[in-house]
Order: structure tokens, then sequence, then C-alpha cells
């Protein structure tokens, strides 16, 4: 069908025709008379009308594949592996033909490429929904109030909560935060707008290398470098903060960089050419321009340190009573806290393993609430860079 | 706050003067005086260092990493590529307009027209500023258009507006010489003609000195031209000639010239 030429009606597409105001036959332009034969030209027929098939076709193949996946199953016996994947792969099968019958390649092929996205979208979501429905389902146990006013000072058995760890998870983030943003927004602006040949290319080198440490090793780091101090078995909220920097400094160094690029050099000449000076044109004009995004950078590298576990196990350690002073003995967080309630829960342990879901909740809705909060800077913050 | 003091166009005085990116020599041999309250227009084909020329004229030029310069640069009589010369007090004296418009982001109209005296430091009365600001504004022909929102973002203008408001912009600081690379290339031929007249009256304070490609707007607008030409890529712009653009347009001495001013280049 589709190899068939196009129609040409040369009465139609004709010279002649196509000016409707031609002149009458005994008055034609000479021109137009002694014009040159058109050449011939060639090329694949295009069908630009055609047949499409309805919306809900996508939904028809797929509940089609379902069916016949039931009928298989009815024979073979029941499966939910068998059944999903075989819905899945049908379906998409079953409507890459029907389109390619009805609608031509092309569009099949459209069809086909779509039907994969969504599925592979699907399939990695799938994790992410049953793993917030796990956490929801078994958190909400405890997510009341005893939980955020009690610690778990005395506490055996039922009842008890975690302000303790969400006072420490909170006090340990933020010093975290206080260390590395200075650092990792200043050591941006030295790669991005002063830096040059060797030493930016070994910072930048080492920076990529930093990405890379496994977070015990930052644990491992920090409990070296304090118990050098200290001497060994020191424990302080602040040696968490520590090992916490050596993993967000160079998320932060890569993200500010990333906004400090994106910031067009027609400012900064814009800047010079008024003979402001150089460190000047950065804080004022710079980093004003690219303040949404680096905030958005900051957000997002607290959101990703904020549930690490391996690294304040080992330099904040464990505890059941409210600590807030990050300089002094142990302080819990929460990543830990779900950690230990979970792993050596006690008799009778359903408190305990509840208490850790509720923990695992907590962590994830302050990160959720991070998240948006990133969004929100960046709509309010946010310039819009041509 | 600091006194303040008299200021008046100023003379431009380039002798021998080479430009370089690296090892490659992109403008050779400038000898060439740019006279006060004229306007001295640069014309020639793409890439024949027009562009680069007028960049030195401000230090802009050494922006690029392993640009530099060789010969002299008189303002009035201070070189400004002498030993002792602060790159940044230079840019004070001689402000740019560039090709497009680029208005501060972040900042409102107000703030983009105050933003060569904020960003100084300078310590001024609120008062003054206003007075400044309105002065640049009307002197750039957009006070009418923008008064009633003076705290609005500058980048919320229309292109003409916002290179009418990097002018406003530029003149805040009050330089001595102005350089406008190609201010109305990007914008309408209204607003192009706003820019041109906005020229004309701009000579009365400052000296100018504009590259163009649009040779109707040269001859409109300029008091000088100076044709650059290149022999070939590679190889190094330089100065043709320069004289009175009426003697430029009609009968320059070059052969060269008056094939690029008649169209037929090349």
């Amino acid at each position: 069908m589709s190899t068939e030429p196009t129609e040409r009606d040369p009465e139609v597409t004709g010279p002649a025709s196509r000016e409707p105001n031609a002149a009458p036959p005994g008055r034609v332009a000479p021109a137009l008379v002694d014009a040159p034969p058109r050449p011939v030209r060639h090329r694949p027929p295009a069908r630009i009308a055609g047949v499409v098939l309805p919306a809900w076709a996508p939904w028809l193949a797929v509940a089609g594949a379902a069916l016949l996946m039931l009928l298989v199953s009815l024979i073979i016996g029941f499966s939910v592996g068998l059944f999903v994947v075989g819905t899945v792969v049908l379906g998409g099968i079953g409507q890459y033909g029907w389109s390619r019958a009805v609608e031509g390649p092309r569009r099949a092929t459209d069809r086909g490429v779509t039907y994969t996205i969504v599925a592979a979208f699907a399939l990695a979501l799938t994790p992410l929904v049953s793993l917030l429905y796990t956490v929801i389902q078994r958190g909400l146990a405890r997510f009341d109030e005893q939980f955020f006013t009690w610690s778990m000072r005395g506490v055996i058995g039922e009842g008890g909560g975690a302000i303790h760890a969400i006072y420490g998870t909170l006090i340990i983030t933020g010093c975290a935060t206080l260390i590395s943003v200075p650092i990792g927004i200043m050591s941006a602006i030295y790669l991005q707008e002063y830096g040059t040949g060797r030493l930016k290319r070994s910072l930048t080198f080492f920076v990529d290398v930093m990405t890379g440490i496994p977070s015990i090793v930052a644990g491992l780091f920090a409990f070296a470098l304090f118990s050098i101090f200290y001497g060994p078995g020191v424990r302080m909220g602040i040696m968490g903060s520590v090992a916490l920097s050596v993993l967000m400094i160079p998320i932060v160094v890569r993200s500010t960089e990333e906004m400090l690029r994106v910031v067009p050099d027609s400012l900064r000449e814009a800047s010079y050419a008024l003979g402001v000076p150089k460190w000047r044109t950065i804080t004022k004009v710079v980093l004003p321009t690219a303040l949404g995004g680096i905030v958005t950078g900051v957000v997002l590298a607290i959101a990703r340190i904020i549930g690490e576990t391996a690294p304040l196990l080992i330099t904040t350690g464990v505890v059941t009573s409210v600590n807030t002073n990050p300089f002094d003995g142990r302080m819990n967080n929460l990543a830990v806290y779900a950690f230990s309630s979970y792993k050596s829960p006690g008799v009778p342990p359903q408190p305990s393993i509840d208490r850790a879901w509720t923990a695992a909740l907590v962590l994830i809705l302050i990160v959720c609430v991070l998240n948006v909060a990133a969004r929100l800077i960046y709509r309010r913050f946010g310039t819009e860079i041509r | 706050m600091t006194a303040l003091a008299e200021v008046a166009a100023k003379t431009v005085r380039i002798s021998d003067l080479n430009l370089y990116y690296g090892t490659f020599l992109a403008v050779k041999d400038v000898n060439v005086t740019i006279q006060p309250n004229k306007v001295t227009a640069l014309i020639g084909s793409s890439g024949c260092g027009k562009s680069t020329f007028l960049r030195s004229l401000n230090r802009m030029h050494e922006l690029v990493l392993g640009a530099y310069v060789t010969g002299e640069v008189l303002l009035d009589d201070v070189d400004i590529y002498g030993a002792g010369t602060d790159p940044v007090a230079v840019r004070r004296q001689v402000g740019m307009v560039f090709q497009a418009p680029n208005p501060f982001p972040t900042m409102s109209i107000y703030d983009n027209v105050a933003a060569g005296l904020k960003l100084n430091s300078r310590r001024m009365k609120r008062a003054d500023m206003d007075e400044i600001v309105e002065r640049s504004l009307r002197g750039a022909h957009l006070w009418d258009e923008v008064k009633d929102r003076l705290g609005k973002p500058g980048m919320g203008l229309s292109g003409g507006q916002q290179q009418r408001l990097c002018i406003a912009r530029a003149t805040a600081v009050e330089p001595d010489v102005l350089l406008m690379d190609e201010p109305a290339s990007a914008l309408d031929p209204i607003s192009t003609l706003a820019i041109e007249d906005l020229i004309g009256e701009l000579k009365k304070e400052y000296t100018i000195v504009i590259v163009t490609h649009n040779m109707q707007q040269a001859s409109r607008s300029s008091d000088m031209t100076a044709f650059f030409n290149i022999e070939g890529t590679g190889k190094p712009g330089r100065l043709v000639e320069i004289d009175t653009t009426e003697k430029i347009f009609s009968n320059p001495s070059k052969q060269e010239t008056e094939d690029y001013v008649s169209g037929r280049f090349g």
C-alpha cells in the first residue's frame, strides 16, 4: 500500500492552473508559453493523510494482552511475575503490530518506542513505590506524639521516642552544612573564576575522586583524625559532621561550579566595563545570578547526606538520651537509630522494630521537605539566564 | 564621599599597537588618534580585528586567556598600558556597550543604571543616586518609558529598551570615552534609529568609538571612519585608513577602502 506512487494529476499541479487568474488563451504571456518543460523529480512517496488509531488503542492492546495471559494462566497455572512480564511484552508487541498494519511503519515505531519508555519508567518507579508503601504502612504504627517528644532514656519495651535522634540528625547535618557550604562554594569560585592550568586540573580531579569516596571511609577518616587529638574511642557529634562534610563538599563544589558556568560571560564583561573589580563582580553579579541554582544544589547535597548511617555509626555512636552539644559525647541520629533499633530490638522485639520503621519514615519526610524546599527556593530566587 | 572632579571627553592616541591572542597576532601596527567629542566608526569585514581593537581601548582584550598587547594607548597623556596603570581604573574612564544587550538579570531597572556606582561602593545619598539615574535614563531616551517601573527587572524590557538601559548604565559612571561594539546589530530599525540619534547626542559629552557592520549606520552617525582589513585567514588585521566619514564614503584614498564601501569587496 505504501509502495504505490503518489497520484499526481498534471492538470492539478500544472503551472497553468496554479495561477487562478491565468490570462485567457488568446493573451497568454509569452514567457509562460516558452517556459522550458519542468524537470522531472523523484522521491519516495509520502502520505500526509492517513488512518490513526484511537487514543484508547494502547490500553486496549495491554488489556488484550492481560486477557491472553489470564487464559494462558488457566492452562499452566497462575504466577504474578509471568503474568506481569507477559502482559507488558505482549501488549507492546501487539500494539506495534496493530499500529504497523493500520497506521504504517513510522507511527508504529513511534508507538513502540513510546511504549518502551513508559514501561521502563514504570519499572524504575516500582521499587520506589513499593518502598514508600512499606515504610509508610509500617511506620504509621508509631507515628504519634510520643515518638516526637520522648527519647529512649530508660525505655525498655513499648513506648519511647526518637527526639534525641531527630535532634542529632538536625545538629550533625547542620554542622556538616556549615562546614561544607563555605568551603564548597569558595572552591567552586576558585575553580570556575580564577583557576587555570595544572592546579585547576588537579583540584578538579581530586574533587571527582572525593565524589566517589565510600561513606565508611569518610567515617574512618574522621574517626582517625579525632583519635589523634582526643585518643582512641572518642565519640562526638562534630566528628560525624566532619565525616559528612567529606561526602558533602564535592557535591557542593560540583553543583556550584555548574551553576557558575552557566552565568553568561557577557554579564561579567558588562560589570568589568563599568570599572568593577573582579571580586566585586563575582560577589555582586555572578553569585546573585547563580544563587537559586547554588541554594538548590546545597539543599540537594544535604538531602543526600542526611541519611548516611555507616560513618555516623563509628563517629557519633549510639546513645539513648538527648544530647544537643556536638562537642561533647555521643549523639544519636535517625539513620543510626533505625539501624540499631532493628538490629538489636530486645525482648519483646516488636516495639523496637516499629520505632525503626517510624524513624525511617521521618527521615524520608525530612528529605521530601528538603526537596520541596529546593524547588520552591529555585522558583523564588532562580534567575532566568538567557 | 570622595570629592568629585570635573571630567571631559578625552583624546585617545594609539601608537604601534599590536594585539595578540597567545602567539597569534590579531591586529598589527595601529597608529591612530581618536578625537574627543567625535564619533569614530570602525568598519571592515568580519574577523578583521575591529572588535579586538575596540576591546583593547579599555583593557577588556586581556580578559581572554593568553591575550596581550604591545604598543601604547594614551588617554589624553596617560598610557593605559603603562607599568603602574590599574585596568579597573581604566575601565571606569572608558565605558563599553556590547553587541547584545546585557542588563544584570538580578537587578531592577534602577539598580541596573546605578550598578556602576553601587558595585564600586561609592557611598552617596539616595537623592544624589536618584538624580544620576534619572539623568542617565533621560540621556538614553528611556526615562519616559520606564519612569513608572524603575523597580521592575531590567530583563522585562524589549531588546531596544534593554540596549538603551545598557547605554544609561555605561554613562551613569561618567566615563570620558564610550566604546560601542555593534550596539544596534541585534535591534529592529526603529530601535536602531533611536540608538543612532542617541549616539549623536552623546558625542557632546563623550568620545565615542563604534564598531558597525552597517555602512549606512557608519555614514549616518559618525564623524570619522576607520577602515580595517585583513589580507587572508590567519593573517593579522590592520588599519587601512582613517579619515572623515564623508571622505571615506565618497572619495577614499585607498582602492581597497573604495572596494569595500562601494560593495565590491573581495
